[in-house]
C-alpha cells in the first residue's frame, strides 16, 4: 500500500523479525528430530507450552525472582521433552511409521488435555519482568524492548548450537546417527542417548521460545502450542527439514511473511492461519526438499 | 522394560490428579432425579456458563454471583433449589449442547446464562423450541431476546450500552472522531461497535465522524496491521468492545507502538483478567459496566455486596452481581407462579416489575429486556474506580 | 452353509431394525441422540478407516471434509426465512438464499461436494506420502476452516449457521451407517480393496503388480470424502447449530481415536469401538462435571474426560498395536465354529 508511511512499515518489519526469531527456535527443534527420528514430533508445539506455563508457575506460584524461574523453567522443559521421547516413541522405534505418527499425536493430545486439567481452563496472564516492558522510541517508531531481546538470544543460542553440533564430539554423533543411525550403531554411538539428547536440545529451545513468546503475548492457556507449533513445523519444512540454517530461513520467512501479508493487504487479515498451510502445500508440492535441504534418501 | 515404568507414572500422574474425585460416585441422571425426588422435594435450576475458555473468567464470576444467592436464599415454595451446572465451554456448539443436556437429560425446570451473548444466542434456539424458561445475566446483545418469548435478561442490552458510551466520548472527553476495532465473530462486539457508531455519528451530528472499523477475531494475538492503520488516521478515541483477552492485547500492543488515543469498551473490561494481561497498558481505559459498589441502588446492593466480600474475601463485580439477580429473578418468578412448571415460570417471569436486585430495580418489558441504568468505569492503578453513572432512558 | 448364513444375515438386519425400533419408542430424546452419534461415527470411523486402515494413506483432513458436508447440506435444508436471520451481517449469496431441498438430496449433495472437494485436494497431495502426507491433509483442513470463517456471504463466517431444521434420526443414521457397512464390505472384498491393500503393504510391489498407485489413492480418498460428507451433513442436521470452530483438529483426533481402537483396516473393529467410544464419551461427562451428593459437593475437573480418551490412545498404540480387532473380521464361519482364526487377517502378501 502506497500510504504506508516509513515509520509504520519499520514498525511492522521489527515486529516480523522478533516474530520470525521466534519462529525459528521452535522449528529447530522440530528440524532435528526429524532429521534423526524422519519424525513430526507433533508434541513439540505442547512441549513449548509447558516450558511457558512452568515460568509463569515459577513466578507466581513459587515466587522465584523471574530470571530464575525462567532457568527452571527450561531445565524442566529439557527433561520433559526427553520423557515424552521415552515414553511415547522409543517403544515404537521398530514399528511401522503410522504407528509412531499416531503415537506423537496421541501423545500431543494427551500433554493438551493433561494440561487443561492441570492449569485449569481459564487463560492466565503471563508476567513480564520490567525490563522486556520499555518502550524506546527511535525516530517515530515504538519499540518495546523485548523486541530486540528476542532476535539477539535467538542468535546466540543458534551460534551455540551450531558450535555444539560441528565441533564436540557429541555433535559429530548427532551427526552420524542422523546420516546413518545404524551405521552409528555400528561405530558405537549409543543412538537412544543420542536421540534422547537431541530431544533435549530441541525442548530446551522450545522453552526459550515460549517463554518469549509468553512475554510477547502474555496469555497462557492449554493449547497455545497447537498453532505456533504446527506453524513452525511449516517454517521447517520450508527451509528444508533436517537443516538447521533452514529452520532459521523459514522461521523468518514466515514470520515476516505474515506479518507484512496482512500490513500491506489488510483485505487478507482473516486468511493470516491459512498462509502458513498455502505455503507449506505449495513448497511441499513443488520443492518437497525445502529451500536448502538436500534430497533425503528415503529409508526402505 | 524401562519405558513401562515411565508410562506407569504418566497414568499414576493423571490418576492422583482424578483420583478421589473422578471415579468417587457415579451416579446416573436417573438416580440422580430420583434421589432428588424422594426424601425432600427439589427443584432443579440448569446454569450454563463458561468455565473454560476464553470467556472463563466472565463465567466463573458470573457463577459465584449465582451461587451465592443460591446460599442465601436455598428455599423457594417450601422445595429447595438445586443448581445443575454445567460448561460451555466458550463454545457455541457446547452452548447448544450443554442446554440440551439440562432440558433433557437433567430435567431442569428453568435455565440461568449464559455469559457471552454469541453463546447465549447459540442456545436460544434450543431454549425456544423447548419451551424452556431462561434467565440471561450479562449477554448485553438485543439478538439474545429478540423473537424469543422464553429468554429474558436482567441487564441493559448493547443499543443503551452503545449509546452511553458514544455520548460520554462526544460529551465528557470531547471526541470528534472515533476509531472503531471489532471482533468479527462476537455479536456481542458487532452489536455494540454498530450501536455505538450511529450514536456516535448522530451525536457529532457528523457522517464522517467514523474514520475507520477494523476487524479481527477472536484468539488473534497480533494486531500490528490495526495498529498500523490507526497509527497512521489520528482519531480522538478507539472503541474496541470484545472478550476481555483480545482487548488486552490489542490495548497492550498500540501502547507498545506509540499508540496514546484513549480506548473505550464495552462491560466485558470488567473482568481481572483485562487488567492483569493488559498490565501498565491499559490505564485510564474507561468502560461501561452494569454496576459499581459506588452507585448503590438498592437494600439488595448491600445485602449483595457483604455476603459476596465475606464468602470470597475479595471485592465484588458486576457479573457476579448479575448473576446473584437472575437467581433472584427467577426465583421470585417461581414463587409468584406457586408451582414449578416451566410454562407458568415463564408467564411469571414475563410480568416480573420492580423487583429490587442488587444491580437495580428490574423490570422486563416486553422483548425480555431490563430497563436499566449503567455506570461508567476507568482503570486506575490496576483497580477499577467509578466515574458516573448514566440513567436507563 | 450358504443357506444358513443367508437366514442367519436376514435374522440380524430385521433384529437390528427392530432394536432400533424399540430405541425409538422408550428412549428419551437426550439417548437417541447418543444413538444417532453413534450411527453418524460408524460412517465417520469407515471413512476414515478406508483412507488411513485399508489405503495406508496417511490422512488428517477429516474435520474440514466433515465441516464441507455439515455446510454444503445445511445450507440446503435451511429454510429462506432461516437464512435471512442467520445471514444479518452479510447477506447470503443470490442462488442460495431461495433454495430449500428436502433431506435425501442435501445428503448426497453434501457427499459429492465433499467428494469433489477431496479429489481437487487428493489429487496433488496424494504425491506426498507418510507424515508429508499427513501435514498436508491437515493443512488442508485447516484452510477449508480458515475459508469458511470468511467467506461471509456464503457460510455467514465465524458465526456459523443456526436453526438447520433437524432431520437427522436414527433411520437416517443408522440407515446410511449400515449402507456405508455393505459398500465397505463390498469394496474390500471386490478387486479395488485388493489393490488397496496392496498398495498399503507395498507400493513398489503393488506398482509393479500393475496397479495404478495414483488412480487407486485418489479413488479411495475421494471416497472416503463422500462418506465423510456425508456424516458430516447428518451432524450438522442433528446438532442444528455449526460454525467453523467445530471442525479442529481435535474432531480429526476423536475419530482417528475410534480407527486405532477398533483395529487400523478392520470394518468390525471400526462399527464396534465407533460405538463404544461415542457411548463412553458421553457416559464419562461425569469425570467433568460436579457431581452433588447433597451433603458434600465433589467439583469436577473439566477435561478429564479428554485425558482419559487420549491415555487410552497411548495405552493401545503403546501395548496393543492391533487394537480390538487386529484387520479381522466378523464372519458367521467363525461365530459358528467359535474359532478364532488369528492367522488368518495376518497372511497378507509381506515381504
Amino acid at each position: 500500500m502506497a500510504s504506508m508511511t516509513f515509520q509504520v512499515f519499520m514498525q511492522h518489519l521489527t515486529n516480523g523479525i522478533s516474530l520470525g526469531s521466534l519462529y525459528a527456535l521452535i522449528a529447530i527443534g522440530y528440524t532435528m528430530v526429524y532429521g534423526i527420528l524422519r519424525l513430526i514430533n507433533f508434541a513439540h508445539g505442547d512441549i513449548f507450552m509447558i516450558g511457558t506455563y512452568v515460568a509463569f508457575y515459577g513466578v507466581t506460584l513459587l515466587a522465584l525472582p523471574w530470571w530464575l524461574s525462567f532457568i527452571v523453567a527450561i531445565i524442566f522443559t529439557c527433561f520433559f521433552g526427553m520423557t515424552v521421547e521415552r515414553a511415547a516413541y522409543r517403544p515404537l522405534r521398530n514399528s511401522p511409521k503410522i504407528s509412531v505418527l499416531i503415537s506423537a499425536i496421541g501423545v500431543s493430545f494427551f500433554i493438551e488435555n493433561l494440561a487443561i486439567v492441570v492449569f485449569g481452563g481459564r487463560p492466565k496472564a503471563f508476567p513480564i519482568p520490567p525490563m522486556f516492558n520499555k518502550i524506546i522510541n527511535i525516530g517515530g517508531v515504538s519499540i518495546v524492548s523485548l523486541t530486540f531481546y528476542i532476535p539477539v538470544i535467538t542468535l546466540l543460542l543458534l551460534m551455540g548450537l551450531v558450535y555444539f553440533i560441528h565441533h564436540t564430539k557429541t555433535g559429530m554423533a548427532m551427526r552420524a546417527v542422523s546420516k546413518d543411525y545404524e551405521a552409528a550403531r555400528l561405530m558405537a554411538i549409543d543412538v537412544d542417548k543420542i536421540i534422547s539428547l537431541t530431544f533435549g536440545i530441541g525442548s530446551l529451545l522450545a522453552a526459550v521460545g515460549g517463554i518469549m513468546w509468553g512475554l510477547k503475548f502474555p496469555q497462557l492457556v492449554p493449547l497455545m502450542g497447537v498453532m505456533p507449533g504446527l506453524k513452525c513445523f511449516i517454517a521447517a519444512v520450508i527451509g528444508g527439514i533436517g537443516d538447521i540454517k533452514g529452520a532459521v530461513l523459514g522461521g523468518f520467512i514466515l514470520g515476516l511473511g505474515e506479518i507484512m501479508l496482512v500490513a500491506l493487504l489488510p483485505a487478507l487479515t482473516g486468511y493470516r492461519d491459512a498462509f502458513a498451510f498455502i505455503l507449506l502445500i505449495l513448497i511441499l508440492l513443488v520443492k518437497p526438499t525445502g529451500l536448502m535441504g538436500q534430497k533425503l534418501t528415503e529409508k526402505v | 522394560m524401562r519405558y513401562k515404568g515411565i508410562i506407569l507414572s504418566f497414568i499414576l500422574a493423571g490418576m492422583i490428579s482424578t483420583g478421589c474425585t473422578g471415579s468417587m460416585e457415579m451416579k446416573t441422571s436417573k438416580e440422580r432425579e430420583e434421589e432428588s425426588t424422594k426424601g425432600n422435594p427439589r427443584i432443579r435450576i440448569g446454569v450454563f456458563q463458561p468455565l473454560t475458555g476464553a470467556a472463563a473468567a466472565g463465567g466463573r464470576m458470573t457463577l459465584e454471583g449465582i451461587q451465592l444467592a443460591n446460599h442465601l436464599f436455598p428455599e423457594v415454595l417450601g422445595k429447595r433449589v438445586e443448581l445443575v451446572v454445567i460448561d460451555n465451554q466458550s463454545d457455541r456448539t457446547e452452548a447448544v449442547n450443554a442446554v440440551r443436556r439440562l432440558i433433557q437429560e437433567e430435567k431442569v425446570k428453568a435455565i440461568i446464562g449464559s455469559y457471552g451473548s454469541s453463546l447465549s444466542i447459540a442456545a436460544g434456539e434450543i431454549i425456544k423450541k423447548e419451551k424452556m424458561p431462561a434467565v440471561g445475566c450479562s449477554p448485553t446483545n438485543p439478538m439474545v431476546t429478540l423473537n424469543n418469548d422464553y429468554y429474558f435478561r436482567v441487564c441493559f442490552a448493547d443499543p443503551f450500552q452503545g449509546t452511553v458510551m458514544a455520548n460520554y466520548a462526544v460529551r465528557d472527553l470531547g471526541a470528534q472522531k472515533a476509531i472503531i476495532v471489532q471482533d468479527e465473530v462476537q455479536e456481542y462486539s458487532l452489536g455494540l461497535s454498530r450501536y455505538f457508531m450511529e450514536a456516535f455519528q448522530e451525536s457529532t451530528g457528523n457522517e464522517d465522524s467514523i474514520l475507520g472499523v477494523y476487524n479481527y477475531h477472536s484468539g488473534q494475538q497480533d494486531f500490528s496491521n490495526i495498529l498500523g492503520e490507526i497509527k497512521k488516521n489520528s482519531g480522538d478515541v478507539v472503541f474496541a468492545p470484545g472478550n476481555y483477552i483480545e482487548s488486552a492485547l490489542l490495548i497492550k500492543q498500540a501502547r507498545e507502538m506509540g499508540i496514546q488515543i484513549p480506548f473505550l469498551g464495552g462491560d466485558t473490561w470488567e473482568a481481572p483478567d483485562f487488567r492483569e494481561i493488559g498490565g501498565e497498558a491499559v490505564e485510564g481505559v474507561i468502560f461501561s459496566s452494569h454496576f459499581s459498589e459506588e452507585a448503590q441502588v438498592t437494600r439488595r446492593t448491600q445485602l449483595f455486596l457483604e455476603e459476596y466480600e465475606k464468602k470470597h474475601q475479595r471485592e465484588a463485580n458486576a457479573f457476579g452481581a448479575l448473576g446473584f439477580d437472575a437467581y433472584l429473578v427467577l426465583l421470585d418468578a417461581i414463587k409468584r407462579a406457586g408451582t414449578d412448571d416451566s410454562e407458568k415460570i415463564r408467564g411469571a417471569l414475563a410480568e416480573t416489575e420492580n423487583f429490587e436486585g442488587a444491580t437495580g430495580k428490574i423490570t422486563l418489558d416486553k422483548n425480555g429486556d431490563a430497563q436499566k441504568s449503567a455506570v461508567i468505569m476507568k482503570v486506575e492503578n490496576k483497580k477499577l474506580s467509578y466515574v458516573t453513572f448514566v440513567e436507563a432512558e | 452353509m450358504k443357506n444358513t448364513k443367508r437366514i442367519l444375515n436376514i435374522i440380524s438386519i430385521i433384529a437390528l431394525i427392530g432394536l432400533l425400533f424399540i430405541f425409538e419408542q422408550t428412549f428419551d430424546s437426550y439417548k437417541m441422540r447418543i444413538v444417532n452419534l453413534c450411527g453418524i461415527y460408524v460412517i465417520l470411523g469407515l471413512s476414515l478407516n478406508l483412507i488411513n486402515g485399508f489405503t495406508g494413506l496417511f490422512s488428517l483432513g477429516h474435520a474440514g471434509f466433515m465441516a464441507v458436508g455439515a455446510y454444503t447440506a445445511g445450507l440446503l435444508t435451511l429454510s429462506p426465512a432461516m437464512k435471512q436471520m442467520n445471514f444479518f451481517m452479510k447477506p447470503i449469496v443470490p442462488f442460495l438464499a431461495e433454495v430449500e431441498w428436502s433431506f435425501l438430496p442435501a445428503l448426497i449433495m453434501a457427499g459429492l461436494v465433499t467428494a469433489l472437494i477431496g479429489f481437487l485436494i487428493g489429487a496433488p497431495a496424494l504425491k506426498l506420502r507418510d507424515d508429508y502426507l499427513a501435514i498436508a491433509t491437515l493443512g488442508f483442513g485447516e484452510i477449508i476452516r480458515v475459508v469458511f470463517t470468511n467467506t461471509q456471504s456464503l457460510t455467514n463466517g465465524a458465526l456459523g449457521l443456526k436453526g438447520l431444521p433437524t432431520h437427522t434420526n436414527i433411520w437416517w443414521t443408522w440407515g446410511i451407517a449400515f449402507i456405508t457397512i455393505l459398500f465397505m464390505v463390498f469394496l474390500i472384498k471386490g478387486s479395488y480393496g485388493k489393490a488397496f491393500k496392496a498398495i498399503r503393504e507395498d507400493e513398489i510391489a503393488a506398482e509393479a503388480m500393475g496397479i495404478s498407485l495414483f488412480k487407486h489413492k485418489v479413488m479411495a480418498f475421494t471416497m472416503g470424502a463422500f462418506l465423510a460428507g456425508v456424516g458430516g451433513a447428518l451432524l450438522g442436521n442433528l446438532l442444528g447449530t455449526i460454525d467453523p470452530n467445530m471442525f479442529r483438529f481435535t474432531l480429526t483426533f476423536n475419530i482417528l481415536l475410534i480407527v486405532v481402537l477398533g483395529g487400523i483396516g478392520s470394518i468390525t473393529g471400526t462399527v464396534i469401538s465407533a460405538v463404544v467410544v461415542t457411548v463412553a464419551m458421553e457416559y464419562l461427562r461425569v469425570l467433568d462435571e460436579a457431581i452433588n451428593l447433597g451433603f458434600i459437593r465433589i467439583e469436577g475437573i473439566p477435561g478429564m474426560r479428554m485425558v482419559v480418551f487420549s491415555l487410552l490412545l497411548m495405552i493401545v498404540i503403546l501395548f496393543y498395536q492391533n487394537g480390538l480387532m487386529g484387520s479381522n473380521e466378523f464372519t458367521w464361519d467363525w461365530f459358528l465354529e467359535k474359532k478364532f482364526l488369528k492367522k488368518s487377517g495376518k497372511k497378507e502378501v509381506k515381504q
